[in-house]
């Protein structure tokens, strides 16, 4: 047990999902090794991705895809059943700061997405030769798309009032962006007009990056990766600071 | 020295419902304080305010002279909140949420505490069960144990016996009455108005978001209230005394102010001819002073 409003904090949300790991790491894991074993069997001997076979350009993609789902599930279930359950006010009355609140949830869901994605890795790796060309950039990209998607999620779960609401943010936000992002492909075999789309989705460099620290090859340079999705954290941190900092749906 | 809670012209509007409107109110270290109203009265937003989970349209409110705005983390820190509704976290058992809120509170390690809470509020045996395996009187004390976890010196409590059963509330009057001795400062909302005669030295009764009685509950009951003389006559009551009191079920109560005027009240209503079957003296309770604040009627007009 540690202690402090942060570190309290950060270890409840942490404790809450591991209690349930069957369902918030487990599930997850299985779902991605699902997905590997068809699109490798339909896909394999068909295509080769920047000179790498299918099954390995595959598997980083499913672990960052992983990685990016369960932080925004983390933080956006757990506030959402606070709010809806009102256990929320034992987070509330004590002396915690909007920036410990906010570092705590978000944290937490860095925490949950790297672990999915080491449990997706682990269960995946088997299949394909896979290389660490450059290590450096894996930790980066991982740990700021989970730290982009845990803010989301912060924001998604306080905006929300009902399940359905936050299913339908997770719906029709979260699952287009990370599919439609070059998880199973790479935008370069898509049409021109597809391509800029790509372009366009934040998504799209956290897993292009992420996949560079692999092969060491990618559509776009990582250092222009990381320039966007560095923005893209700076951006949602100062906006979900400013919404905790309101009170927004939390202190009426 | 600064009061456990100042307030101060506060008000608070929810869309076009005025929850609290201009609320003052002093509570001083060391009272066991009453706020009482009826439902919708503002009880619960007041207490909101105060712990910081609504914000104040206008006014200030300070706990132990920290204020909860600009001070949030002393304020916080010196004050207990049992929450009205029943909640808790199903992920957790018993002592997890007692360590978690300890955590919170920057508490260090409080397992010594954290037992005497769980002893005196009767949750020892309970301490390992997850808290969705608890009835909802055992909920409600691991709440009122999770309020006192960071040993608040100020501890407010809303309606914490509705729908408790006996047991519970006197275990729970019993620990909460020796914090109050050992120096905590009190505040409780209760609809038991008999809970609050009790218990509390002072008293303020809310309606529609203002303060319209505040006094000692001694002062309250003299003030707003009588002592009465119920009885079962035999024979028909002399006419003047008939304008005096009521009757009610075959009894009835005539208001007196002062003990010696017991006895001229009897001789009346012997020399009418009249049999006393039944006699008692009714006391002045705090479910008359409330119903007649609320009414806005002076003592002696209803009974
Ligand atoms: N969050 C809220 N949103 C809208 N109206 C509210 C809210 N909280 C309380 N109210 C309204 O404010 C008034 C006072 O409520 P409350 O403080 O709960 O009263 P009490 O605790 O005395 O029963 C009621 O009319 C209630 O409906
Ligand atoms: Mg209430």
């Amino acid at each position: 047990m540690r202690y402090g409003g942060f570190s309290t904090l950060l270890y409840k949300e942490v404790l809450r999902f591991w209690k349930v790991g069957s369902q918030t790491v487990g599930a997850p894991v299985l779902t991605a090794l699902l997905y590997l074993l068809i699109f490798s069997h339909v896909m394999e001997g068909h295509v080769k991705v920047h000179g790498v076979i299918y099954t390995a350009f595959l598997i980083p993609g499913l672990v960052m895809m992983s990685v990016l789902q369960n932080a925004f599930a983390n933080s956006s279930s757990s506030l959402i059943q606070s709010k809806v359950t009102g256990n929320i006010v034992f987070v509330l009355l004590p002396p915690i700061s909007y920036l410990e609140f906010f570092a705590a949830y978000v944290l937490a869901s860095v925490v949950r997405g790297l672990v999915v994605g080491a449990g997706v890795l682990f269960a995946t790796f088997w299949f394909a030769p896979l290389t660490f060309a450059e290590p450096g950039w894996i930790l980066v990209f991982a740990l700021m798309g989970g730290a982009i998607l845990g803010s989301l999620g912060v924001i998604a779960g306080i905006w929300a009032d009902k399940f359905d609401q936050l299913a339908a943010f997770q719906n029709f936000l979260i699952m287009p962006l990370t599919f439609l992002s070059g998880v199973f492909y790479s935008i370069n075999s898509l049409p021109p007009f597809w391509q800029q789309v790509s372009h366009w989705n934040p998504v799209f460099y956290m897993i292009d990056g992420f996949r560079h620290g692999f092969f060491g090859v990618s559509d776009a340079s990582p250092w222009l990766s990381l320039a966007v999705v560095g923005t893209c954290l700076a951006v949602l941190t100062v906006l979900t600071l400013n919404l905790l900092k309101s009170g927004y749906k939390l202190r009426a | 020295m600064s009061a456990a809670i100042r307030i101060q012209q506060v008000s608070k509007c929810f869309g076009n419902v005025q929850a609290l409107d201009g609320i003052d109110l002093e509570v001083q270290r060391g009272e066991f304080f009453g706020l009482l109203g009826p439902n919708g009265a503002g009880k619960t937003t007041l207490i909101s305010a105060l712990a910081g989970l609504v914000r104040a349209d206008a006014g200030s409110l300070s706990v132990m002279g920290h204020d909860v705005q600009s001070d949030y983390r002393a304020a916080r820190r010196h004050l207990g909140v049992v929450p009205q509704e029943l909640v808790f976290d199903p992920f957790f058992t018993v002592r997890e949420s007692l360590r978690i809120q300890s955590g919170y509170f920057d508490m260090g390690d409080n397992d010594a505490w954290i037992d005497e809470i769980l002893e005196n509020l009767g949750l020892a045996s309970k301490a390992n069960a997850n808290m969705r395996m608890l009835s909802g009187g055992m909920k409600r004390r691991v709440l009122v144990a999770q309020a006192l976890v960071h040993r608040p010196p100020v501890i407010v409590l809303d309606e914490p016996t509705a729908g408790v059963d006996v047991e519970l509330r006197q275990t729970l009057w019993h620990f909460i009455r020796r914090l109050n001795e050992a120096g905590h400062t009190i505040v409780l909302t209760t609809h038991y108005l008999e809970e609050a005669e009790n218990l509390c030295t002072r008293i303020a009764m809310l309606q529609a978001g203002r303060v319209v009685a505040l006094d000692t509950t001694a002062n309250l009951l003299r003030r707003f209230s009588v002592h009465s003389l119920r009885l079962r006559t035999n024979g028909v009551m002399p006419v003047e005394l008939t304008r005096e009191g009521t009757k009610n079920g075959g009894w009835w109560s005539l208001p007196f102010d002062g003990f010696d005027e017991v006895e001229p009240l009897l001789a009346r209503i012997r020399a009418a001819g009249c049999r006393i079957d039944d006699l008692e003296i009714g006391k002045p309770d705090l479910e008359e002073v409330f119903v007649r604040v609320m009414q806005g009627q002076p003592r002696g007009q209803l009974n």
